[in-house]
């Protein structure tokens, strides 16, 4: 056979693409103007393709449940976590942080879990959003 | 009148030690003459990332996500090695349903990674189309891999003990729809591999590799059972729960009646693994038992048991490239004494200096791709033609790769 790719090529021509446009449908020509724009409520964002079930986004640290047994910085595989002595809690820097919720696992207060967020992108590695204290 | 002397000389084309089609560094030289590749050196030894040696300062369990990160296609693969090695130094028996959980994962990702394969082998032919049904399907697989483990290349999913998240029942309805889905593609992507004219003149006698050569020279994975070695660490020794499973060892004989070992037994085999993958998924969803999934549940527990752990072991894989090795060795520390892995690459590229040798140029991005080296990163030839240096680049070997396929179909 010649051309046993032609049929599937073919109805591809009609099918709707699958790529969701997100978070806009065509890129904007000044993308801070298009975000002052979403800010004031005169454009909307594409939603992202929703996640999956026990999604492992950015960590969430419940401060008053925190022993301070330092099991997490034990575990944490990329060493994302600082232990501060005097208040005897943790600080998460997430621009380390491998998302594996390793942490999660091993708390024996459960204080850490995962949320579904995951736009995490910022220019500078100690931002104030990307530190979890 | 003088004479002018005609003598044939031969070129060299050296390739590396950084260069797209090879998962590690690695230096060729080939001898050209003409079109024709004449010899092929291999040398190796220039991967170096201390991967290895950042685990003298880490605990075993934040190693598994250092192993996970050695390769991005394998990335169960070396984490499931280092854990088998862990587990026989410090005598952890996993729970039963555990084995199966395992095996499901490492079937998985042998699709995803054949597909990618099979992808990356028709666009290395010029036949763009196929890539893309091909990675249409591998998306899908990958969706089920994020619905079970959270995450679509690095899963995260393996723990010492055990594994990291069950399969609940009403997560079966979408994994058994998925392999439906899977196989209807299969068949379809069977017929254009094995029908279609264009992959069939590329592929049939070129990069030929015998059954002697692929023996003598260690190849291993998908490279030596397309060439009729019955080598597999699945059915050779007994792990995970593969000693259950109704799992036999294939090679291209099973659909075509002969071996010939060149490019295109290899797709079949390939092709033939994705199939047999499908039904080991389905076979371990039937006979999974209940029960525990981790054997020590409290990882601080866990985590002491292992610092006691005295010893050394192996332990061995088969990934979807071959048998990927794992040697670790603890001496009573929080860390280990030694981690060395052998992925199954570095078998499979010296089968390449006889499959490589009376092809021509535009032969080696197909012939190099179908031992499945990462070929992500190819293409940087430099060509020595009269003292005068240019290079190709990888645009331009595809090219030549592409020309050639017109040309045939003339």
């Amino acid at each position: 056979m010649r051309f046993s790719m032609l049929p599937s090529v073919l109805a591809q021509m009609f099918k709707k693409p699958w790529t969701n446009k997100f978070p806009a449908k065509y890129a904007p020509s000044n993308t801070t103007k298009y975000l002052e724009d979403v800010g004031a409520g005169k454009a909307k964002i594409n939603p992202p393709i929703e996640t999956p079930p026990d999604f492992r986004g950015k960590i969430v640290y419940d401060k008053e449940k925190c022993i301070g047994c330092q099991l997490c910085i034990k575990v944490c595989p990329c060493e994302a976590i600082e232990f501060k002595p005097k208040e005897k809690k943790i600080k998460i820097y997430l621009a380390r942080c491998c998302f594996c919720s390793q942490c999660n696992d091993i708390c024996p207060v459960k204080c850490l879990s995962m949320s579904d967020e995951f736009l995490l992108a910022e220019a500078d590695p100690y931002a104030k959003e990307l530190i979890v204290e | 009148m003088s004479q002018t002397q005609t003598t044939k000389t031969t070129y060299h084309i050296p390739i590396g030690p950084i260069h797209p089609a090879l998962k590690e560094p690695v230096y060729f030289e080939f001898e050209i003459a003409g079109e024709k590749i004449v010899d092929v050196d291999v040398k190796l030894g220039h991967v170096h990332r201390a991967v290895e040696w950042a685990s003298r300062k880490r605990n075993p369990i934040q190693i598994l996500y250092l192993a996970e990160r050695i390769c991005g296609i394998c990335s169960y693969c070396h984490p499931a090695a280092f854990t088998l090695a862990v587990e026989k130094i410090a005598d952890i028996e996993v729970p039963e349903r555990a084995e199966y959980l395992r095996v499901i994962q490492g079937e998985l990702e042998r699709i995803t990674s054949h597909l990618l394969w099979a992808g990356v082998a028709a666009h290395e032919i010029g036949f763009d189309t196929v890539l893309y049904l091909t990675w249409q399907i591998r998306e899908k697989v990958l969706d089920l891999t994020e619905y079970l483990t959270g995450n679509r290349i690095t899963k995260g999913i393996m723990m010492i003990g055990g594994i990291r998240r069950d399969i609940t029942k009403d997560m079966l309805p979408r994994i058994k729809k998925d392999l439906e889905y899977y196989k209807e593609c299969y068949d379809k992507l069977g017929k254009v591999f094995l029908n279609d004219k264009t992959v069939k003149m590329r592929s049939q006698d070129a990069g030929i590799l015998t059954k002697d050569e692929a023996m003598k020279l260690c190849a291993v994975g998908p490279t030596t059972r397309a060439s009729g070695v019955k080598k597999d660490v699945r059915v050779d020794t007994s792990y995970f729960a593969y000693g259950d499973l109704d799992i036999e060892c294939i090679t291209p004989e099973v659909l075509t009646g002969e071996v010939n070992g060149d490019v295109y037994d290899r797709i079949i085999q390939r092709l033939l693994e994705v199939k047999q993958a499908i039904e080991l998924i389905e076979d371990c969803i039937d006979k999974m038992p209940s029960g525990d999934i981790v054997a020590e549940p409290k990882l601080a527990k866990l985590l002491n048991q292992l610092k006691k752990a005295n010893g050394e072991a192996i332990g061995i894989h088969e990934a979807p490239r071959g048998e990927v090795i794992h040697y670790v060795k603890m001496d009573g520390n929080e860390a280990p004494f030694t981690w060395k892995v052998r992925a199954p690459t570095y078998n499979n590229i010296l089968p390449w200096i006889p499959m490589l040798k009376g092809e021509q140029i535009a032969d080696i991005p197909i012939v190099a791709a179908s031992t499945d080296p990462c070929m992500s990163c190819t293409n940087r030839v430099g060509i020595v033609k009269d003292g005068r240096k240019y290079e190709l680049t990888k645009e331009q070997l595809h090219k030549l790769s592409i020309a050639k396929t017109r040309r045939l179909m003339k």
